[in-house]
């Protein structure tokens, strides 16, 4: 029964529910030990699924045994456990990191009481991520989309400023119109070929105007969870308001989730459309996202802004390929590059947004000015940004070059020239607003400022750290991770 | 002449249309809120229609336990909604997304 894959599908979705409840059971300060318990759990169980499904192949398992077309199926294959692995990593770093930075500032009985729900709503979080990569079904794609709104849209408002306030709320009201726009999406979907269930629709879906009107709404819907330029205004003040572990999750979690259902939906019914000029104007927003997002980072004086414009540009990276996943030489290469990207992306932000975070905390201040100087303070945390830096400017040895590479190897071998060009230009860029930041670090400190400071606790900087080092050990990955993708062949290689 | 399951299928998509404007037209947050339940119950609608099958066969209930389903997340989403709005207003004083420098 351990060895059977389906049998830690459920597990994964149920125990951070259950250990989520939990903590509202339990004494509140008992959180802390009742999540670390629900955490690993869950972390067991991605990790039997993972290998179980490397050695059985993929799986399915039947909510109550009802089955398709009726029932909710959830299906694991390579590009799902890969998800899988990447949430509970970083969402078990970002963990140990919260229970510091709590302890160093929670101080007041209000703010005490409000940073308590980070753990529930981080567990909620999990397990609705974790219902998403598994779910074979497209209505309930809505619902975890849904979930994983909610649980994030929460989450951004714990600092419990009017500002974030407010930026929690735009957060949510784009959030819920996307979401409705998928929903419509689906009534066209079931409205035209009867099925919900994406196996079966991968096998009837045919160029209908109904598929065309699904693919626009879903699509649209999409792009604004996802924050594609040029519906990406909501994220920076959302991401860079939040708390830090917040902003990490959002960053690192939160956005890839939704890309994960419009790559999926792209990939498996959408694809009749795949000639029309639907993926090229992906590209082309794209591209626009890194120009763009790298140009507002540069221009920052904020340091977490600055982070989350970084996300605004590195979120274009993903739509840059989506016509080569339809050409059969370039598929599997380009799909790597993607996923790579994904897992490469996630590490270094959250670490970028955690050391971040470490460093606003004994600073006081989101300056980038007022960084000087940080290196003899706090090595620890400027070491894992610059570390997370260099992922983000994808130079090598990291998860981020390795992820370019695939892209570039694609990009080229179809001749797209002006793609090549914008992923060079997009990694200078980037490689411009990390200096921006890495350079004030470095400088000589005023001495007044030095004996203010005190040291960011080792629980904060040394996760920060481990993500962005463990970013920079992708680097190492690029064939395990295109060995997973074959497992379950998404993608075309699939449908044929 | 338009028969009834598509006339139904156009009103709703007329309401999803009616609510998106108004969500981004009205600057006031309860508004916005109301506009987002507007632009769902659109969406029920269009599944409704869906499920209608002709004067003498039963509906298909598929539609319907979807649209029992999206009520219960857009009661879910009112909730989280007015909670931030309420707590917007207390305060700021305004329930509105702009601040005193934008508008």
């Amino acid at each position: 029964m351990i060895f059977e894959t389906a049998f830690w599908l459920p597990i994964g979705i149920m125990a951070p529910l259950l250990a989520a409840l939990c903590t509202f059971l339990a004494p509140q300060r008992m959180s802390p030990l009742v999540t670390m318990i629900g955490a690993g759990i869950t972390f067991v169980a991605v990790g039997f699924l993972s290998a179980s499904l490397v050695r059985n192949g993929p799986a399915r398992h039947t909510v109550g045994g009802w089955g398709a077309p009726l029932g909710i199926d959830l299906a694991v294959d390579g590009l799902a456990a890969l998800m899988l692995m990447l949430t509970a990593v970083v969402g078990a770093a970002v963990a140990l990191y919260a229970y510091g930075y709590f302890n160093f500032s929670g101080h007041g009985e209000e703010t005490k009481r409000r940073y308590a729900s980070f753990w529930p709503l981080w567990l909620f979080l999990w397990s609705a991520l974790n219902a998403l990569f598994l779910s074979r079904d497209v209505f309930n794609l809505y619902v975890t989309l849904e979930l994983v709104s909610f649980a994030a849209v929460a989450l951004t408002a714990l600092a419990g400023k009017p500002d974030v306030l407010r930026a929690a709320m735009r957060y949510l009201l784009v959030s819920l119109v996307g979401s409705l726009f998928y929903l419509m999406g689906v009534a066209y979907l079931y409205g035209e070929f009867g099925v919900l269930d994406i196996d079966q629709l991968k096998k009837t879906v045919t160029a209908t105007p109904s598929l065309a009107a699904a693919a626009a709404l879903m699509t649209v819907g999409l792009m604004m969870k996802t924050a594609l330029f040029p519906l990406h205004f909501w994220l920076p003040p959302a991401h860079a308001n939040a708390i830090a572990p917040v902003s990490a999750l959002l960053s690192a979690l939160v956005v890839k989730g939704s890309f994960y259902i419009l790559l999926r939906a792209w990939l498996e019914i959408f694809y009749p459309l795949s000639h029309t000029g639907a993926p090229y104007l992906l590209t082309g927003l794209g591209g626009a996202a890194i120009l763009w997002g790298s140009l507002q980072a540069i221009r920052q004086v904020r340091l977490k802004l600055l982070i989350a414009y970084s996300t605004v540009a590195q979120i274009g990276y993903l739509f840059l390929l989506t016509p080569l996943l339809f050409v059969k030489e370039q598929s599997p290469i380009a799909l790597s590059g993607i996923v790579c990207f994904i897992l490469a992306h996630a590490g270094a932000k959250a670490a970028a947004f955690l050391s971040a975070g470490a460093i606003q905390l004994v600073t006081g201040d989101d300056r980038i000015s007022s960084l000087r100087g940080l290196m003899q303070m706090q090595p620890l945390a400027v070491v894992a940004f610059g570390a997370a830096g260099v992922s983000l400017a994808a130079l090598p040895p990291s998860g981020g070059f390795i992820a370019k590479w695939f892209m570039l190897h694609a990009a080229l071998a179809h001749g797209d020239r002006l793609v090549a060009a914008i992923i060079v230009v997009g990694g200078l860029l980037a490689a411009i607003y990390v200096m921006r930041v890495v350079a004030p670090l470095f400088r000589q400190p005023d001495d007044a400022v030095l004996h203010r400071l005190t040291l960011a606790p080792k629980t904060m900087t040394l996760t920060a750290l481990g993500l962005a080092v463990l970013a920079l050990l992708l680097s190492f990955a690029g064939i395990p991770v295109m060995e997973m993708l074959s497992i379950g062949a998404v993608g075309i290689l699939g449908i044929e | 002449m338009i028969g009834t399951s598509t006339l139904y299928t156009l009103a709703g998509v007329l309401l999803f249309g009616m609510g998106l404007y108004a969500l981004i037209a009205y600057p006031h947050l309860l508004r916005k809120i109301l506009a987002m339940n507007v632009m769902g119950t659109g969406v029920f609608m269009v599944l409704i229609s869906i499920a209608y099958q002709g004067p003498t066969q039963r509906a298909d209930p598929i539609p319907h336990a979807l649209v029992i389903t999206g009520i219960v997340v857009a009661v879910c989403a009112t909730g989280l909604a007015l909670t931030l709005a309420t707590r917007i207003q207390a305060l700021t004083g305004s329930a509105r997304l702009e601040t005193d420098e934008e508008a």
